[in-house]
């Protein structure tokens, strides 16, 4: 992975209105290195509606088409079907939705074009939180964060939804992680994924919110790197639902990750103790499905 | 080629023709039948299209949204509840000016569930900028889809074909199936306007602040004052290849009537058989038949119902704490007319109960009798009460 060529050219230009540190940001940068300039975005409700940039003016070199909160998945279907009937398999069709759009309010129109296996790829950049809005929780915030609908006491106590499970019981060709914090591995994936033309390709970003998660904005990229190292986002690619490869393994305990995060500066250290003990878990589960796809064949 | 059709097959006849290449549709009665024929033309090469069985009709509306943007001709249907869960969509078509026509059945809303004709689902959809057009038969609902792809095409926006539940979607009717060479001359290949391009990036439906917004709106405005006039042009047109026009108000003994019932879709044909009833006996009545709802034809009805001694407009449709949405418009579009007569709203046939000769002849007995309409909407039909 190391040493992963990195495209010199980039599609986002400067002058984009993302707040600073915003790891979406960081995230259609080293995106749209990989995918390069035959891409169509497809944009949903979500912070990235408004960095994008407002009419006439545009962040991207690449044409981009906002669309409904709900809808990333069936209009990115309508532009590929368009794309195909014009001719142009070149062309690859990009949905950038944030977790909202993707855990929630569009995991009806994803799961129905994933189903169908679409022909584009599909990124959900995961801020862990409505943002966009002003922080509220989604299916995406993890538990123990506080959001603005989750505030004082009543901090989420729920788990996190696991998207890319949902994806790989599709039996989606390809499924992945991938972290702001190892662009490397982030473009190699989305260059996997390009390359991979006929079905749908789900990708998984791990984006930090400087603004939301109440952290310093020079540590947008650190705290990425310690949620893999820490285990709590592990990076990890599916094939077919099945095939399962894990990229990086992490050692840290849960709490570097958690203590320096506003958004958790509520938990006590029995807390810390819960959440490592899931983490753990999850960890073990994706170990074991690893292997059990190794044993198959 | 005359043959026996379905209202439904019209409308899939018709797409065939214009040569949809992108449809995206999901299924509720009565708009089944519609969209099953599309599937086959599909599935056995009849048509070169694609058509994406999505998973809602929100989807469905998306997905043509997607494919028009890289500017394909595209066609969705749908009724009722699927046009309610649309609506939020319905404003992206229009408002992002894209040429899409969807067939739209008229059905009733629940609770409590009800399949049958109903206006209230197209009818409640009238501020989201998409052009209106109501069927009375076979015959225009095909010719109308046709007619509706070149409106659309030239002004830029969307348009809603609508044709009655059951009455015109389910019933079979001799219908002429043009050839596919004299809708060539009539409906070119589409040539978009905007189209999503890698060589030439742009944004479409971006951020509109307020400093540019208002200004978008209007122009969503002016395409509809355009309307009317296209409309005429393209119907022109039509009249000189296939020797059919409709209009969009239709006059029936209109010319010395003093009193004018207005009515829609299906219901038009029985009130053809009501006039001409009523005239065989000397009464001095006519039928306005609306075709085109939106854009809304003020000066038409202005010009056709301004001297008139009395209105009779027929609502299969209520908008609830006002009345009946066809007398409504009537009634706005008509009160800065100096001495224009008084509009008698009746609101009758809804929830697929029929319309008959009986109903309608009521409806013109009652207004020739009253002196002022004794209630903003009088309710024809109701049992038991
Ligand atoms: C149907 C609908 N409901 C609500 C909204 C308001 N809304 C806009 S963006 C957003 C949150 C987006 O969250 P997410 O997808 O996580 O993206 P983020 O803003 O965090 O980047 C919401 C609730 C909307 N635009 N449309
Ligand atoms: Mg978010």
């Amino acid at each position: 992975m190391a040493g992963y060529n990195i495209p010199d050219t980039d599609y986002m230009v400067s002058g984009h209105v993302g707040c600073p540190g915003c790891g979406a940001t960081i995230a259609m940068k080293f995106a749209l290195k990989a995918m390069g300039e035959k891409t169509m975005v497809v944009i949903p409700a979500c912070c990235w509606g408004v960095i994008a940039g407002p009419y006439p003016q545009s962040s991207l070199k690449v044409p981009i088409l906002q669309t409904a909160f709900a809808t990333a998945g069936a209009t990115a279907s309508g532009l590929r079907a368009a794309l195909d009937m014009k001719g142009d398999s070149e062309t690859t069709v990009m949905a950038w939705a944030g977790d909202g759009g993707t855990f929630d309010i569009g995991i009806q129109a994803l799961s129905g074009a994933v189903e169908r296996n679409e022909d584009f790829i599909y990124v959900c950049y995961d801020n862990e939180a409505y943002m966009n809005t002003g922080v509220q929780r989604s299916s995406a915030t993890p538990f123990g964060s506080r959001t603005t609908t989750t505030p004082g006491k009543g901090w989420k106590k729920n788990r996190k939804k696991n998207m890319v499970e949902i994806l790989a019981a599709h039996r989606i060709p390809y499924a992945a992680t991938a972290s702001i914090a190892y662009p490397e591995d982030m473009i190699r994936k989305f260059d996997k994924a390009r390359r991979m033309k006929g079905g749908t390709r789900f990708i998984h970003v791990f984006a930090t919110c400087p603004t939301g998660w109440r952290i310093p904005s020079e540590m947008s990229v650190k705290i990425a790197r310690l949620a893999v190292q820490s285990n709590v986002f592990p990076l990890y690619e599916v094939e077919n639902g099945v095939k399962y490869t894990i990229n990086v393994e992490g050692s840290r305990p849960v709490a570097d990750y958690f203590k320096i995060q506003g958004r958790f500066k509520h938990l006590t250290d029995e807390d810390f103790e819960k959440i490592q003990n899931m983490v753990d878990k999850d960890w073990e589960l994706l170990l074991r499905k690893t292997s059990y796809f190794d044993r198959l064949t | 080629m005359k043959e026996v059709l379905e209202g439904s097959h019209a409308v899939s006849q018709a797409v065939r023709l214009a040569k949809v290449q992108v449809m995206s549709a999901y299924p509720i009665t009565p708009q089944t039948h519609i969209v099953e024929a599309l599937s086959e033309y599909c599935a056995d090469g009849t048509m070169d299209a694609r058509f994406i069985c999505v998973e809602s009709e929100h989807s469905a509306m998306a997905a043509v949204i997607g494919a028009s943007s890289a500017g394909i001709r595209t066609f969705t249907a749908t009724s009722s509840q699927g046009l309610a869960l649309m609506h939020e969509l319905l404003h992206w078509a229009s408002a992002g000016r894209l040429p899409i026509v969807m067939a739209e059945v008229n059905r009733a809303l629940a609770p409590g569930w009800n399949i049958w004709m109903d206006q209230t689902d197209s009818l409640a959809q009238r501020d989201t900028g998409w052009i209106q057009l109501y069927c009375e038969d076979g015959q225009e609902v095909l010719d109308t889809v046709l007619q509706a792809y070149r409106l659309a095409e030239t002004v830029n926006l969307p348009v809603m074909v609508v044709l009655d539940a059951f009455f015109l979607s389910h019933t079979f009717e001799p219908v002429d199936i043009p050839g596919q060479d004299l809708v060539d001359r009539f409906l070119p290949p589409f040539s978009p306007k905007i189209a999503l391009d890698t060589s030439d990036p742009f944004a479409i439906g971006q951020m509109a602040p307020p400093n540019v917004y208002m200004e978008m709106r209007r122009d969503v405005q002016k395409a509809m004052e355009q309307v009317l006039d296209i409309f005429s042009g393209v119907e022109q047109e039509f009249l000189n290849i296939f020797g059919r026009t409709y209009g969009p108000v239709e006059r029936f003994y209109c010319d010395d009537a003093r009193i004018i019932m207005v009515v829609t879709g299906t219901a038009a044909g029985t009130c053809r058989q009501v006039i001409s009833d009523l005239r065989s006996k000397g009464e001095k009545v006519g039928m306005l038949k609306l075709k085109m709802f939106r854009p809304f034809p003020v000066n038409l009805i202005r010009e056709d119902l301004g001297r008139v001694q009395k209105i009779a407009v027929v609502d299969r449709n209520f908008s609830f704490g006002a009345s009946g949405i066809f007398a409504q418009e009537i009634r706005a579009a008509l009160c800065n007319h100096p001495g224009h007569p008084p509009v008698f709203g009746y609101i009758a046939g809804l929830g697929g109960r029929d319309v008959t000769v009986d109903t309608l002849s009521e409806i013109y007995w009652k207004t020739k009798e009253s002196d002022a309409p004794e209630d903003e909407s009088v309710w024809v039909g109701l049992v038991n009460c």
